[in-house]
């Protein structure tokens, strides 16, 4: 074990208590918060694998926009409090679907990258490379990123404020 | 590369650890009596009656954080590009400016539904005669 | 140096809690979180992967998942509240009308 891969066990483990206890919590500000945590060590690990500009940007857009998104939708429904009334009655069929799951993804990862022989030298990224390679080589899907962004803003406007028109 | 983080990450590290000392050691030192009266939420010195129930959350903070978001990403897209826009040249120039006139029309189209009112703004001629009083003196003094 | 099937692990527990939240829940925002907690684990492969291969394509679209990401829970959102102006709930598994 390397010093970076004890960062990214600990950032990630961090993470994945995160996200259990976001999807356990009983309170719905509580699973904001605890989606915070997650996507922040998300983002530190970014930083750590060396994408140091897809790192900033999980912080500024998930961290710094989306959970505030979620928040006012929060606020916006008011939600009781309590897992009785959160969950449905499908828990047990839940737990045993996304535990199938994570079994049939940690067989085939172990099947196709044999553990130990794929190491990542891990590079650092800068900025420019990154917009190098946008502006470049994905012209047409960034352009159409600003369609989808159009669509979102009027359909999300639209939608909110259909109401409050009439 | 990640080096460049370490004082970052001591930073971090140490107001973590000042916040958990601080009320380690405060919980240590002062005197715990609690009562019922202490132990009750604040509100203005009254008991809280009820909890804020018909006031609802106004759906126009949920537009402007929508607002806010799109904004939010052209700005993280307008960032690398940037940082290159030497190299890019004329084409990453107009890539660009598609990229925000796009955007762009979005933002007028809301503008022009009046997605971006606060509240219902006063036609000129529903003006209140007061109002109006004030402006004919107003026009006299100046 | 980290070796690329500890990262995969991680994104593959992600997953499976996302998928997890998705089936166990029935509040819409809550839903969408966990929505976010599967798109967050594709992310972290594509950057694993963008490393390894020594291509930086895979976090280009790591930033297009990012910005889909936003106008996804953007729409939903507004879609949850205006569940909840016509129902008083935002329980997804009473929303069904359109299920025959």
């Amino acid at each position: 074990m390397t010093g970076q891969e004890y960062a990214f066990v600990v950032l990630a483990l961090v993470g994945t208590v995160g996200a259990v206890r976001l999807v356990t919590a009983k309170n719905v500000v509580h699973a904001a918060l605890y989606l915070v945590v997650t996507l922040a060590m998300v983002g530190s690990i970014y930083l750590v694998l060396g994408a140091e500009f897809v790192g900033w940007v999980q912080i500024l857009i998930y961290v710094g926009a989306i959970v505030i998104l979620f928040l006012f939708g929060l606020m916006l429904t008011k939600a009781p409090i309590g897992r009785e009334s959160l969950d449905n009655q499908q828990r047990g069929l839940a737990l045993l679907v996304a535990l199938a799951v994570l079994a049939g993804l940690v067989f085939l990862i172990q099947d196709a990258f044999h553990w130990g022989d794929r190491k990542m030298n891990l590079v650092h990224n800068t900025t420019g490379e990154v917009g190098r390679s946008i502006f470049q080589h994905y012209v047409l899907p960034f352009e159409a990123v600003s369609f989808i962004l159009l669509a979102a803003l009027i359909g999300a406007v639209v939608l909110a404020r259909r109401e409050e028109r009439e | 590369m990640l080096g460049d983080y370490l004082p970052v990450l001591i930073l971090g590290g140490l107001a973590f650890a000042f916040v958990v000392a601080s009320l380690f050691a405060s919980s240590l030192l002062r005197p715990s009596r609690p009562s019922p009266a202490k132990l009750a939420p604040y509100e203005c010195g009254n008991e809280p009656v009820r909890l804020p129930k018909g006031e609802k959350f106004s759906v126009k903070f949920y537009v402007v954080a929508m607002m806010f978001i799109i904004f939010d990403i052209e700005t993280i897209f307008l960032f690398p590009w940037a940082v290159s826009f030497r190299k890019l040249g004329l084409f990453g120039l107009v890539e660009m400016a598609v990229f925000i006139a796009l955007v762009f029309v979005a933002y007028v189209y809301i503008w022009m539904q009046g997605g971006l009112e606060w509240e219902q703004a006063p036609r000129p001629m529903e003006r209140t005669a007061a109002e109006g009083e004030q402006e004919e003196e107003l026009l006299r003094a100046g | 140096m980290i070796r690329l099937p500890l990262v995969l692990f991680f994104s593959a527990v992600l997953f499976s809690t996302g998928v997890y939240g998705v089936l166990a829940r029935r509040n819409g925002v809550l839903v969408l979180m966990s929505i976010e907690l599967m798109l967050n684990a594709v992310n972290v492969n594509l950057v694993a992967f963008s490393q390894y291969v020594r291509d930086i394509g895979g976090q280009v679209f790591a930033l297009f998942v990012i910005a889909v990401a936003a106008a996804e829970v953007g729409i939903g959102l507004a879609i949850v509240i205006l569940i909840f102006r016509n129902r008083e709930s935002i329980n997804v598994d009473e929303v069904s009308l359109l299920k025959w």
